[in-house]
């Protein structure tokens, strides 16, 4: 045979299938928790470390400040924790979507700041009620994000480009928007009580009442229809743990945020869940929902995967791209109106200085990959609370803004090269 | 000449450009049957089945399928009639799932909820057809797979869709011995299975191991389209170097057109 026609491929070292081994059908009956347990170590030895980097690093840090500075743990700053974070995370929820593709948005903080004075304008100079302003700042989101999407999937300039000439230019529109630099204060009282105002203790409690259920009840019925088909179900031990974990920091929570944090009750009562909490709850559960449950979300993920294959398979790759980027910036604009509401006014640095970098951060913190293809609206917002006691613990303990800077860009970079590392060690198998 | 062909081309033409790849080209594929393609490179074998699958047009020629003329313009409209292509690159997303990567684009969907539990059942059962073995879980993402499993997923995808005709190509290029013996003899279940299997190889230890007939291409001329088991390695590789062997092959192959 001619060497020229029937190349003798080199062959890979490659190790054998076993066909030796028994084969286990693992696609049936109820997986035992040690099983469970075993799974998930090798999947973060494969360097699929998902949450863990974010959970462990908050924990750290919240004995760490805990321990130096004993007002961490006080009722007060527990809520003000939880508001602090939120505009922050509203916002790199919406990244996550961006990142999975690959993509980035560098504007997204300063079209946060855009929302944001739209809202201000039509509130308080044009009298238009809450939820026409609210509309109308969420839809300036959306068109923003069009305008990005298209600009990125159908012109293909690259993201970076793009939304970083978009930061440059928003950064102008607010300026504009707001007549150079004046600030516009928010007397609306339902937007104000977003940030600022509290659920009654009842409501509080009903709410994860209601929450827990509900979890309970999808998990537990997925559960059994699974098991009804005869398909792999999770070991009833781990569905306890998951519900009852929920349960019980759930109650700890509500009940810590119940008690009176007033420093002066006789002026002014303080206490509940505040409202931005389910707010930002809502927004976790639906990014939640889209991503792991429907086509579109696993599309997302197919795209950020690998795109030609998501093309082979007739994935409209650019509509997911542009839709990316609409759904970044409708949740911006959402960031935006929370940061609005907590600062009671918009002025020109809205959206501006760390906001972006914060909210970067938050998300590759909480395990969402910079390559694409890996994250979830959950690493928003335990990434986006990592941040957030930085920034608290480190101001309790009297650090200026230059080193909270700098540290929070440390554990950025951190969180990045752990990312890389767990990717390169993902591909090297 | 057994049944009638399932999949039947005749006077194909395709140009690139200024450059013609495919002259007057007819080729046959049987259902249980593989038929291997073979062919040098630049011997037109990956435009032909860019063809097939609906990715370029012909630019002249007839498509029959299952005994009727039809226009393939898309990767749909192939898939639509029940011709999957299986490409090199496999094409597979390493950060999703078996069951995910076999119903892409294609979900099954309960309102606006993906039907997880129908796909996972559906998965679970093609590959038991498929006597396929060696993957753990059909819930571990593609990224742990091994080159050989990866290969058994991309070709479950294809035969997922009731599909009659499979286009292989290279199946067996990038992997070890012992894999691509585990390949092979999916190819040939599948054909055993009923289903019509177009394999691609230049290996011809691979195509004489699995394949029925064997049609050879020639500078984008097919020089013959034969049973396995009448022609001799040698003769195949005569018709793959210089497009004739004794009474096989093309007439006229010092370039000039017939």
């Amino acid at each position: 045979m001619s060497a020229a026609v029937a190349p003798e491929k080199p062959e890979r070292p490659e190790e054998p299938e076993r066909p030796g081994v028994p084969h286990k059908r693992a696609t049936a009956g109820t997986a035992s928790l040690r099983s469970v347990g075993r799974d998930y170590v090798a999947r973060l030895r494969g360097g699929e470390l998902g949450a863990l980097p974010a959970v462990l690093g908050l924990v750290v840090l919240c004995v760490f400040f805990a321990s130096l500075r004993p007002v961490f743990l006080s009722e007060l700053n527990f809520a003000n924790l939880l508001t602090q974070g939120t505009g922050s995370i509203a916002i790199a929820m919406g990244l996550v979507f961006v990142l999975l593709l690959g993509e980035i948005d560098l504007s997204a903080g300063y079209a946060s700041g855009v929302c944001a004075a739209v809202l201000a304008i039509l509130l308080t100079d044009h009298g238009w009620p809450w939820y026409g302003a609210v509309g109308a700042a969420i839809l300036t989101g959306t068109f923003i994000g069009l305008v990005l999407g298209l600009l990125v999937a159908k012109v293909g300039i690259p993201s970076f480009v793009v939304t970083l000439a978009a930061f440059l230019a928003f950064q102008g529109v607010v300026l504009m928007l707001l007549k150079e630099g004046t600030n516009i204060s928010i007397r609306d009282e339902t937007i104000l009580a977003v940030a600022n105002d509290n659920l009654s203790p009842a409501l509080g409690w009903a709410l994860l009442a209601t929450g827990v259920t509900a979890y309970a009840a999808v998990q537990l019925r997925q559960n059994r229809n699974r098991g009804r088909r005869g398909l792999a179900t999770a070991p009833p031990a781990l569905l306890a743990v998951r519900i009852g974990g929920l349960a019980v920091l759930g109650s700890i929570a509500v009940h810590l945020l119940n008690r009176e944090r007033s420093r002066n009750i006789i002026v002014d009562s303080l206490k509940g869940v505040p409202i931005v909490v389910p707010v930002i709850a809502v927004l976790l559960v639906a990014g939640t929902f889209v991503l792991q449950r429907t086509s579109f979300g696993l599309h997302i993920y197919a795209v950020g995967g690998n795109a030609e294959a998501a093309r082979r398979a007739g994935i409209n790759v650019a509509a997911i791209r542009v839709s990316a980027f609409v759904i970044c910036s409708s949740l911006a604009a959402v960031g935006g109106i929370v940061a609005a509401s907590r600062g009671n006014s918009v002025d020109p640095n809205t959206g501006g200085s760390n906001v972006l970098l914060l909210a970067v951060g938050a998300a590759v913190i909480g395990g969402t990959s910079l390559f694409g293809g890996r994250g979830r609206v959950m690493d928003a917002v335990l990434g986006g609370m990592v941040v957030a006691v930085i920034q608290n613990g480190m101001g309790l303990m009297g650090y200026s803004s230059g080193v909270k800077y700098a540290v929070t860009g440390s554990v950025l970079l951190v969180a990045a090269g752990v990312d890389a590392l767990s990717r390169r060690r993902a591909v090297r198998r | 000449m057994t049944a009638t062909p399932i999949l039947r081309l005749r006077g194909i033409e395709k140009s690139f450009g200024p450059v013609q790849v495919l002259h007057d080209v007819a080729f046959d594929v049987h259902p249980g049957e593989v038929t291997a393609l073979v062919g040098d490179n630049g011997a037109g074998k990956s435009t032909l089945v860019k063809c097939i699958g609906g990715i370029h047009p012909f630019d002249g020629g007839e498509y029959w399928f299952e005994g009727e003329r039809v226009q393939v313009h898309s990767p749909r409209d192939a898939a639509a009639m029940g011709v999957e292509i299986v490409y090199q690159d496999l094409a597979l997303c390493d950060n999703l799932d078996i069951v995910q990567n076999m119903f892409l684009g294609r979900e099954k969907r309960r309102g606006l909820v993906l039907d997880d539990a129908t796909m996972e059942e559906m998965a679970a059962r093609t590959l038991e057809g498929l006597s396929v073995r060696t993957v753990k879980s059909i819930r571990q993402q593609v990224s742990s797979l091994s080159g050989g499993q990866r290969q058994t997923v991309a070709i479950a995808k294809a035969v997922l869709w009731n599909s009659k005709v499979v286009v292989l190509d290279e199946p067996t290029a990038a992997l070890g011995v012992a894999q691509t013996a585990q390949v092979l003899e999916l190819v040939r279940r599948l054909a055993d299975n009923g289903l019509a299997v177009v394999l691609i190889s230049h290996n011809m230890n691979d195509v004489f191991a699995v394949s029925d007939r064997i049609a050879a291409l020639y500078l984008g001329r097919m020089a013959a389209q034969v049973k396995a088991s009448d022609v001799t390695h040698s003769q195949i590789v005569e018709l793959i170097t210089s497009g004739r062997s004794g009474d096989l092959g093309l007439v006229h192959t010092n370039g000039a057109t017939p």
